[in-house]
């Protein structure tokens, strides 16, 4: 139980891959054996590929009929003890919401990849955005919490489904790959080690699966056939999962401890990079996703112009970086965030650091240009030599 | 009534899809459309899920429609279309045909619901299904329309499709709806007609109209047509209406020829077995067995 290192299904080397198809190679290696899908523009393809790899390693794959039937499969199958996952864009995600709240209320592991394209609604299927970013964890109605990763390369969101998978089980709760098209579409090298460390989910026999005495702990989640008398309820459930929907104190209980299993473990969850940020940057970006590439090579120009520029780089959007952001941002004369969406992270920074942030928006269904944040910053961001 | 007749009806000189649209070559799905919009007239409201039809329809101010067209979520075709009758109703206007346009995938499978619940309130909406029997606007996967023994990108050469085309048509009738019809693109007039007729109906009007797909078949797009015509003559697409659930009319039957006529003309279809295709034609003839019970 919990972490071990076990041996790829995928030959260790180097493979050129789509970012999508590397979503489903790493789902693949993590143990990945159901997959719930239906078409969507631009994360076919993760669907597409991992049907080919499911060949090799005796996995289940079923075209659902749409995508809330996707989440619900996903959530029968996590229960009867497989590692799931779908893949989905904006449209399906909407589609998805009320399983969401259902698999967080009910502890589920669920891994879901969501290969932004730019919204609202069908929007330009096939262009990428950042339209998402809030929905994931804000969609589905009641307090909940979820974890949400940001890949910039086709090599890590090969590394992050894995991780993606491991932190479902670990914290019994949906995870998603938060991708966009920009990632998602893009060709590049990835590197497959020979070994890859999985999160084998604990079962614990007789211990109650909706309880832990352990402060903002995560109980142990037995499955079906197993031998436990499960009950799984989306109404509010004591720890054994019994209906309790007039108890006060039980439904503070379980909500607080929804909540508290991801805030209280934030630091063991929270993962994000830096580049220039030793020397105490004029001008803090923080970016993630593609843009987070383009906002690199914008901090590099700016650097070789003598203009202290730093880069913090999100890799969790959430539980959202909290402390590295605040303490990234302290000395900083000003905060700029570029993002393709009208502002989701930058109110999210704003909030937290209790001043201006700059926000470098951009809803036109393309990649962020690292021109476009080099212009921005030289024009608006006031940098004193 | 076995062979060719004729039919009587013309087809409306007037165009309500103008050219610009953006569909490939040999697109039956635009066919579908420009003859039905001849049929109903300008005074038609179109609803259109996510799909071919509403991404090919073009751009504004280049849209080829030259009617109303209200591009709703996929799942929530006859939904939306009930919501904008209801909003005629409201203003008092009894003179327009709702027009719910959807694709096998959007009908057969994700929108289910939304139609089987309008039906059985029998909503005063009219329903055409374009039947291309696979979803391919997200690129070529399997539908609950896709015939036995098809490929599609989710149901490969090695393992073609395993399960019967879904009878959409006994659905809908078991719904008791007033008319419910099949139809396809090779033959205009008996379209035509149908729609024409479920037209002049109060309640909840189903029609699907056969649309091949020259890029999803995997068959040059000049033969679309023909393709259409085979799959009528060889009884795989019979042309027949319902009315009220019961009453059964086959309206066309030119056949019958051999299933193999009209598979071997597509790429779909090119792994299949000579056993295979005895199935097919085995299936086939049983399925108009039990169409002919049912009109007797």
């Amino acid at each position: 139980m919990g972490y071990r290192k076990i041996r790829g299904v995928t030959p260790p080397g180097q493979y050129f891959l789509q970012g999508d198809e590397a979503c489903a190679e790493g789902a693949v290696a993590a143990g990945c054996r159901f997959f719930a899908g239906y078409p969507i523009t631009p994360a076919s393809e993760v669907m597409e590929h991992i049907v080919r790899r499911f060949k090799d390693c005796d996995g289940v794959f079923v075209q659902m009929e749409d995508e809330i039937g996707s989440i619900a499969a996903m959530i029968g199958a996590s229960w009867a003890g497989a590692k799931p996952m779908t893949s989905t864009s904006g449209p399906g995600l909407s589609l998805m919401m009320e399983n969401i709240g259902y698999a967080a209320m009910t502890e589920t592991p669920l891994v879901i990849v969501d290969i932004q394209r730019a919204g609202p609604s069908t929007g330009q299927a096939t262009r990428p955005g950042s339209g998402d970013m809030l929905q994931v964890k804000y969609g589905s109605h009641g307090d909940y919490e979820i974890i949400a990763l940001s890949p910039w390369s086709v090599q890590e969101i090969y590394d992050m489904t894995i991780r993606a998978f491991n932190l479902a089980e670990r914290f019994r709760v949906p995870v998603f790959v938060l991708s966009d098209e920009g990632v998602g579409h893009l060709r590049e090298n990835v590197t497959v080690e020979q070994e890859v460390t999985v999160f084998e989910r604990d079962k614990a026999p007789g211990q109650p699966p909706f309880h832990t005495d352990e402060p903002g702990g995560v109980p142990p989640m037995p499955c079906f056939g197993d031998g436990e008398k499960l009950l799984v309820t989306g109404s509010t459930h004591d720890p054994f999962g019994y209906r309790k929907t007039q108890v006060s104190e039980v439904h503070e209980r379980l909500v607080s401890r929804l909540v508290g299993k991801i805030r209280n473990r934030a630091d063991e969850i929270v993962d994000t990079d830096s580049y220039f940020l030793d020397d105490g940057p004029d001008v803090l970006l923080v970016a993630y996703g593609i843009t987070a590439r383009a906002a690199l090579s914008a901090a590099k120009v700016l650097r070789d112009e003598g203009q202290k520029v730093g880069l913090l780089r999100l890799r969790t959007i959430w539980p959202f970086p909290e402390r590295v952001v605040v303490e990234s941002a302290q000395k900083c004369k000003e905060v700029v965030v570029p993002e393709l969406n009208q502002g989701q992270i930058c109110r999210e920074i704003e909030r937290l650091l209790d001043r201006d942030v700059i926000s470098l928006p951009q809803t036109n269904g393309e990649t962020m240009k690292p021109t476009k944040i080099i212009e921005f910053v030289r024009e608006r961001a006031v940098t004193q030599p | 009534m076995v062979g060719y007749q004729k039919i009587e009806g013309r087809i409306p000189e007037q165009e309500w899809l103008s050219c610009g649209h953006l569909a490939c070559p040999g697109c039956g799905e635009k066919l579908a459309m420009r003859l039905a919009l001849k049929a109903l007239g300008k005074r038609t409201i179109l609803v259109v899920p996510a799909g071919c039809s509403a991404v090919v329809d073009g751009m504004f101010p280049h849209s080829s429609s030259m009617v109303p067209f209200l591009h709703t979520a996929f799942e929530t075709t006859a939904s939306a279309a009930v919501g904008v009758r209801a909003g005629l109703d409201v203003r008092g206007v009894d003179n327009v045909t709702v027009l719910a346009w959807g694709g096998d995938g959007a009908t057969f499978d994700i929108g289910l619901q939304a139609l089987s619940a309008a039906a059985e309130r029998n909503e005063n909406i009219l329903y055409v299904c374009y039947d291309n029997e696979a979803y391919m606007n997200t690129g070529i996967q399997r539908s609950s329309a896709t015939p036995w023994g098809a490929w599609t990108g989710t149901t490969p050469y090695d393992h073609p499709k395993d399960r019967p085309k879904k009878d959409m048509m006994a659905i809908m009738a078991a719904h008791k709806i007033p008319y419910a019809a099949s139809a396809s693109v090779a033959f205009p007039e008996d379209y035509v007609n149908k729609l024409k007729k479920a037209k002049a109906i109060f309640g909840t009007r189903y029609v699907q109209v056969f649309s091949p797909c020259p890029s999803g078949w995997k068959t040059p797009s000049d033969i679309s047509v023909k393709v259409a015509r085979l799959a009528v003559e060889s009884r795989i697409y019979p042309l027949y209406e319902i009315e009220y659930g019961k009453r059964y009319t086959i309206t066309l039957d030119p056949g019958p020829i051999a299933v193999k006529e009209y598979l071997k003309l597509q790429g779909r279809f090119r792994h299949l077995t000579q056993a295979e295709i005895d199935q097919i034609q085995h299936n086939v003839d049983e399925t108009w067995e039990e169409l002919l019970e049912k009109v007797r």
